[in-house]
Order: structure tokens, then sequence, then C-alpha cells
């Protein structure tokens, strides 16, 4: 048996020594003369072990022969204190072996929270932080994942990323990387000059960024010729054959997401205008129903898990849903396995299913109208109306459900006191019908009507990436608005209202528009001892605050600041699909408060189509 | 029907937990499709109850639980099935059906066995021989061995000898082992490493307790005053 990395004093000490022993089922190991690929989540064992994306990587990489893929986390605080002082270098859960003598380190980037995480993960590996500073020696830090997007402002602790989904272009990365080995033509800055020439590989390093006097933007070039440009997003054009984990790793303890996963498609058809996954992930792409039930059952054979979740964008728009969840049902039933059923539309359809999968007393219905006025819903392209939302939840209480969770966004583009006024009004119109539905004699209860509300960040690759922000302080009064309107409702005792914190919601907005300048408040933040910014009882404002001042950066700059229709942003050099001139247009389109139809209705031109695939060829064979 | 069923765990599995591993193998009863039966209502769970907690960092060749099943497969190709997708460190090791009016292996547990020996780089202050001159003279030959044991509500006075069956010096000279039987379960619950660290105290020692490697050897109901071995209370299959 291998010998762990941790002793068994340090083991009995902390929480969790679960979390780094390695040892799950369906784990790898392999001999170790392999390409050491060390594919990490920089967050806490039980929320990376929940990631798709990485069971897939992990599963992609491993069927190569020569290359022995291994997944690490982040260490607790509790570990962390200790590796630092005891210098215990940052280890394979599968091997035990120090990640700092593996040939590459990928780091999926999930959410901007997790940025000097990454810091942490490259400290305790006994990695330098700064790709300039790595010598032939060390490993090869990649990233990718959504915030790949935008990987700008963290590019100076990555030697590259990879853009898109990375089932295409991992074969020909790596089968480069073993031949100049293999020749012994290889050093870091060879090979990064080489895989720049892949498509999709984006290597920082050898892009140059100039800026005008006003701090945008003047130009982002590459420093050599033969280096693209224009850095093209990766897209599996054909789900249904594509690598999927049949026998995914299946943790001892209690993983987020302990159930099987079934990705039933990629992209939406939606075209939300806030909404980056609905953005970066076009063309909508389904995967063929007989894969998923042969899928579906090879997984659950091979994990044993008791249940499992549907994965997708919107799950109603899968074009066979109906047939795949009658087959799920079946299956289930007799495998006593239970079905999570993800963000389905309310109607008559999914509440039946609910029914049969859930505990009506105990579930709760959930729309996410995202802005409380129709006026609104049309800004943000959410096609959900109040008749939708009253007719389903009309429905389902007489279904025998009386608890509703409505999910908001606060600071919208355009967004006024009315509109904030108009969620509170519309959660009071729902708990009035439940009354007028639900005769006296018949009720459980009152109704319980839940109003959660976040504050929106403007993203790349949408058409809001042209939106302004706000100070905390002004999404607290918004919050404040809407606390104060519900108290005034009729039925406000059948209301609770919840709301996020404002701080973070900054912070993330400076992290998600940020460029290169932004690495050194990040660097700052992680050498003054701030990481598990995504864990609010670790995230330190004052400390980041701090951070940006020494660092002589204005977050206004990059969150309150109104932007022009030309400017360069820093991921422009990225082409995601979606052209600039269709982000531009839906922005434009937005504010005539008018709504632009899903791709299945009518094609509204937004570039993905060039990837050959999905929605944009659905019945044109 | 109700099954028995006996396993080892060793190695790395020493740091998964007593409710983890009950996770593992609701899991692993999936994987080898044995007919377990489930309980009524919206989230059937399987009927499956375990033995005797084991703690964290101890291993073990007599875990046991106690399952009920539809219809069973003959002990040799349940445990086949069982091992087929077992991870490295636990194996199951019987399969054993029991008459259909026991009672569950909680409630009978009444002993344990266990041996207690020094982790790779720690080294007992004794050698074997001082070792059992120690025992004989601090535990066995006086008629009681009061020691105070703590929970966390209270502390109370109590006599170790009735409730520590054998306290036996194993292994050669120069690494020593220690041999312990002790009552356990509901009532009378002693951990070995009690008896174990009260010796050390008694000569004053101090106990070390990332120096001792715990590990479970076998657990015990009482049957007309004797002990039987869990899974010796039902027949293979």
């Amino acid at each position: 048996m291998r010998k762990l990395a941790l002793s068994d004093e340090i083991l009995m000490k902390i929480e969790k020594p679960a979390r780094y022993i390695g040892n799950e089922l369906n784990s790898v190991v392999k001999d170790t003369s392999q390409i050491r690929f060390a594919m990490c989540f920089p967050d806490v064992y039980e929320i990376g072990m929940s990631h798709l994306g990485i069971q897939i990587l992990y599963d992609m990489f491993n069927r190569r022969e020569d290359t022995w893929c291994e997944r690490v986390y982040s260490p607790w605080p509790d570990l962390h204190k200790i590796m630092k002082e005891q210098k215990i270098p940052l280890f394979g859960l599968e091997s035990q072996e120090p990640i700092k003598d593996f040939d590459f380190i990928g780091i999926t980037l999930q959410y901007e929270m997790c940025y000097t995480n990454i810091l942490q993960i490259l400290d305790l590996a006994q990695i330098p932080l700064l790709s300039k500073e790595r010598s032939d020696q060390d490993p090869i830090v990649m990233g990718g994942g959504p915030c790949a997007y935008n990987p700008e402002p963290v590019a100076d602790f990555f030697d590259c990323f990879y853009i898109g989904e990375g089932e295409t272009q991992y074969d020909a990365f790596l089968n480069l990387y073993k031949e100049m080995r293999a020749s012994g033509e290889y050093t870091r800055s060879r090979f990064l000059h080489e895989a720049a020439k892949i498509e999709g590989i984006y290597v920082p390093s050898l892009y140059h960024v100039s800026y005008k006097e006003d701090g945008t933007i003047a130009a982002f070039t590459p420093v050599y010729e033969d280096i693209p440009s224009v850095i093209k997003k990766q897209v599996v054009t054909d789900m249904t054959p594509a690598v999927y984990p049949e026998k995914p790793v299946v943790p001892f303890i209690k993983a987020t997401q302990d159930r099987v996963v079934l990705e039933i498609q990629r992209g939406c058809i939606r075209g939300c205008r806030f909404c980056q996954a609905g953005m970066i992930y076009r063309p909508n792409r389904e995967k063929n129903v007989e894969r998923l039930k042969e899928l579906a059952h090879t997984m659950l054979d091979a994990t044993g898990h008791e249940e499992i979740s549907l994965s997708s964008l919107s799950s109603s728009d899968y074009s066979e849903l109906d047939e795949l969840i009658t087959f799920l049902l079946d299956e289930c039933e007799k495998k006593k396995v239970n079905i999570s059923l993800p963000s389905l539309r309310i109607d008559a359809f999914s509440l039946d299913i609910m029914k049969k999968v859930q505990d009506i007393k105990k579930s709760s219905l959930t729309f996410a109208p995202e802005a409380g006025s129709q006026r609104l819903r049309n800004v943000i392209n959410k096609g959900l109306t109040k008749e939708n939302i009253l007719n389903g939840s009309e429905q389902a209480f007489k279904g025998g459900w009386n608890k509703v969770k409505l999910y908001f966004m606060l600071g919208l583009p355009t967004e006024t006191e009315e509109d904030m006024c108009a969620i509170p009004e519309l959660a009071n119109e729902i708990a009035a019908l439940y009354y007028e539905t639900v005769p006296k004699e018949e009720r459980n209860g009152k109704c319980q009507i839940t109003i959660s509300t976040s504050f929106f960040v403007p993203k790349p690759f949408t058409p809001f990436q042209w939106a302004q922000m706000f100070d905390p302080d002004e999404y607290l009064a918004r919050a404040k608005i809407v606390n104060d309107h519900v108290k005034e409702q009729l039925n406000h005792k059948s209301i609770r209202y919840n709301w996020h914190e404002a701080d973070v919601t900054v912070l993330e907005g400076v992290l998600a528009r940020g460029d290169r300048r932004i690495a050194k408040a990040i660097l700052y933040v992680y050498e003054h001892g701030g990481f598990f910014d995504a864990w609010s009882e670790y995230f330190d404002f004052d400390l980041w605050k701090e951070a940006f001042h020494a660092c002589g950066i204005d977050m206004d700059f990059y969150t309150k600041r109104p932007r022009s229709e030309d400017e360069i942003f820093p991921w422009d050099f990225i082409d995601a699909g979606v052209t600039k001139d269709f982000l531009l247009r839906e922005w434009k389109t937005a504010m005539t408060e008018t709504v632009t139809p899903n791709c299945r209705m009518r094609c509204s031109g937004c570039g993905a189509r060039k990837y050959e695939g999905g929605v944009c060829f659905e019945d044109k064979n | 029907m109700k099954i028995r069923i006996k396993f080892r765990k060793w190695g790395v599995m020493k740091f998964i937990g007593h409710l983890d591993m009950m996770r593992y193998f609701q899991k692993a009863i999936r994987r080898a499709n044995i007919d377990i039966r489930y309980s009524e209502g919206y989230s059937p769970h399987q009927i499956m109850s375990f033995a005797a907690p084991l703690g964290v960092g101890i291993t073990s060749d007599g875990e046991y639980f106690d399952i009920e099943v539809n219809e069973t497969l003959s002990s040799k190709e349940a445990l086949e099935r069982l091992n087929r997708t077992m991870v490295d460190g636990v194996e199951a090791v019987s399969y054993v059906k029991l008459p259909d009016n026991a009672k569950t292996a909680m409630s009978l547990v009444a002993a344990a066995d266990y041996r207690l020996s020094y982790k790779e780089g720690f080294k007992s202050p004794y050698t074997k021989s001082q070792w059992q001159e120690i025992i004989r003279k601090y535990f066995l030959e006086p008629d009681s061995f009061n020691i105070i044991k703590k929970t966390k509500k209270s502390e109370r006075e109590i006599d170790l000898k009735p409730l520590v069956y054998a306290l036996e010096v194993e292994g050669d000279d120069e690494n020593p082992s220690f041999f312990l039987q002790v009552s356990t379960g509901s009532t009378d619950n002693i951990k070995p490493e009690l008896a174990l660290s009260s010796v050390y105290e008694k000569c004053g020692l101090s106990y070390d307790e990332n120096a001792i490697q715990i590990h479970r050897l076998e657990v015990y109901a009482r049957e007309d005053n004797k002990l039987v071995a869990l899974d010796a209370m039902g027949e293979e299959i």
C-alpha cells in the first residue's frame, strides 16, 4: 500500500483526513514513468470533487497510456498551517508525491473568488508564484474553465491557458510535450512558444499589452509573428460520442455532489443577457438520449450512488427530456435510486414528475425570474413571464405544494425603484394566489414564499459586459428597498427575504473584468494571509481594499466606470464564438427593453454557428 | 432474511470514519447487486446496521454489519461480488445467514479483542519480559485496578479489572505488542488504549497515542456465558 504524504500524527489532528489520502473507488493509479499531470480545483475537497469538468478531464487524460492524471484540492487552513510550518510539499492524491515534480499542474478556474487559492496551491507545492520566475525544472502551470475567458487578472501566475472545452486539443498539447521531451529539445520557453501555435492555447507571456493614458487598453499584440493574435475557443462539435467518465471517482466523505451527474447537453438556447455560461458555451449541443440511457446505467453500476441528477443550463429545453425522464423513473424505481431534478420549467409535465420523485410536503418550487418587473425581464432577456409563474404556482398549489422559492438579481442595468418593488409585489401575488386556490380546510399551514436576491456582476462575453456597477452601500440600499417593501405587503407573513453580501459582489466585479494589472493585488492579498475568499468566514474585504490601495489600483475603474462601445477589453483577444458585434447589438436591444427570441425560434446571428454543430444545424441535415 | 457481513479494514482506510464506512458499504452493496431490503417512504434507505463503531485511526480484522435481504446469493458469490469493487484496504471476509429471530449485532456486542503495537519509528520503553513483569505486578496480581474514567460530562472512578478480560504481552523481546480483550458495547465500553495508558501511568511513563497502532481483531457476543464471534452466530449459505 502507498505511503501517505502526511504522517498519522498530522492526519489524526486535522479535520476530515479523508480529504488527503486518495484511494477512492475508481481513482486511477499508474506507474510513475508517465507524463504526470496534477488536475487541481482550487477549493476544498468536497467542492472540488463535485465538479463534473474535472471528472471528465481526469478520465480523458487517464485513458492515455502515457499520462497519469492525479487530483489536487486546496488543503483546508488547518492543514495549510501545518504544511507551511513543516515545509511539506503539496502532493497528488493518487501517488501522494509532490506535484512540484510533475510535468503539468492544471488549475480550473470556476469562480473569481478562488484566485487567491491558486497562489496557495503554488505556494504549498513549492513552485514560484509568478510564471516568469519558474525554471525548466518546474512544472508547466496551466489554467482553464469559465474564468479563463478573462484570464488576464491571473495571467502572471500561469504559463498558459486552455480556452474552451478540454476534449479537443489536449492530445495535441500533450503529444507536443512528449515529442519535445523525447528529442531533448524541451525548454520551458521553447515548449510554450510551440504550444502557443495550438488552437485554443494562450501563453500570456507571449503577448504584450499597452495602455492608453486613461488606463484602458491601447493594443494587445503577440510578441512573435508565428503565433495567433486571436485565441479560438475550443468546442466539442458532437457531444454524443464525446468522452465521459463512465466510472467516476466515488469519494469516501460526502461531497457536495454525492451523485451520478448526467450531462444532457452543453450550452443554452435562451440568451439571457447577464449569463456568461449561456454565451460562452454556445452553440447549444444535445447528447443523444440513447447514449444518456446507457451512461446512466453504466455510471450507477460503477459507483453504487443512490442518486442521479441531470446537468445542463436549462434542462427543460432538452428535446428528448420526456423520454429520458420516463426511462430514468423506471430504471431508478427498480434500483431505488433517487432522481434529483435540476432547474426545470414549472409546468404540468414537470409537476407530474416532481410528484413522483419527491415529498411534496418537504419540497419547494423554484422560479428564477431574475428581475421583478416585466420591463426589466425584457431588458435581461429572461423569457419567464408573470403568467408563467402564476400558472405554474397555481397548478403546484392544487397539487399540494405550499413552498415557493424565487431568485432575483439586484443592480441590473436600467433598474429602477419600481423594478425593485415589483419583487415583493410578485411574491405577494403568489401568496394571495395560494389563499385563493387552496380552500382553508385543505391548507397545510401558511404558504412560504422565499425571495433571494444576489447582486448582479457583469461578466466578459455577455451583452452586459459594458454595464456599470455600484458601491457596496448602493447595493445594500437596494436590498433595503426590497426588504422594506416586503413588510408593506398584505401577505408579508408568508414572505421571507434573504440577500447576499455586497462587498464580495464588488470584488468579484473587479476580478471578472480586470486586466493584468490586478495580479499584483491578488498576490498582495495572498502574501498577507488572505485565501479561501469564497468562504465568508475567511473573506476579508478590508485586506483586499488595502491591497488595491497599496498597488495603486482604483477598484472603481473596473466596476463603476462607463465603458465606451469601442473600448478594447482585456478579453477581446479571445474568439468565444459569439462576436463582439452581436454582444453590442444585444446590449443596445436590451436598452430598448426588447426580447431576442431563443435559438430554436430564430437565429440571431451570434457567431457560434461557425462551430458547425448543435442547435444551429438542427433539422438542417 | 437477515445476513451478517464481516469485513477487514487496513492501511489508509483507517482514516475513514464510521459514518463514511456505512456510506461506503451502502454503495458497495448496490454495486454488488445484493438484493437488500429498503425502508418505505419517499427516500427509502437500506436496512443495514453496524455492530460496533470503530474510531478513526484504528484498523480491524473483525468489523461487522447486518443487513436484510429479499433473496440471497451463496456466501461465496456474495463475497466475490462485494470484493470485485472494493478499494484497497477493505475486504469482506464472511457473509452468513442469521436465524430470523436474531437480534442486531449492535445490541449483542459484549467484548472485543485488540492488538496494540508500536508504529514504525516508535520504540517500546521496555522489552517484552519487562512489560510482562510490569503487567503482572500492576495489573494481574492486585485485586483491583482503579482508574479515573473521564467522559464529556463527568469523571468517575472505575475498576478496570473486571472489564479487561485479557491483557497479555506478545511479539518479540525487542518489539513487544499487547493483546487485550475488553468489555465492549452499550453498558461497559472500554477502549483498549485506556487500559494500556493506565498501565503506562502506573509505572510513571507518559502514553503517546501517536506511537501506538490499535488493531481490532474480533468482536464477540455473549451466549450462555461464553464469548462467541459475531459471525459464528449464523451459517454459511
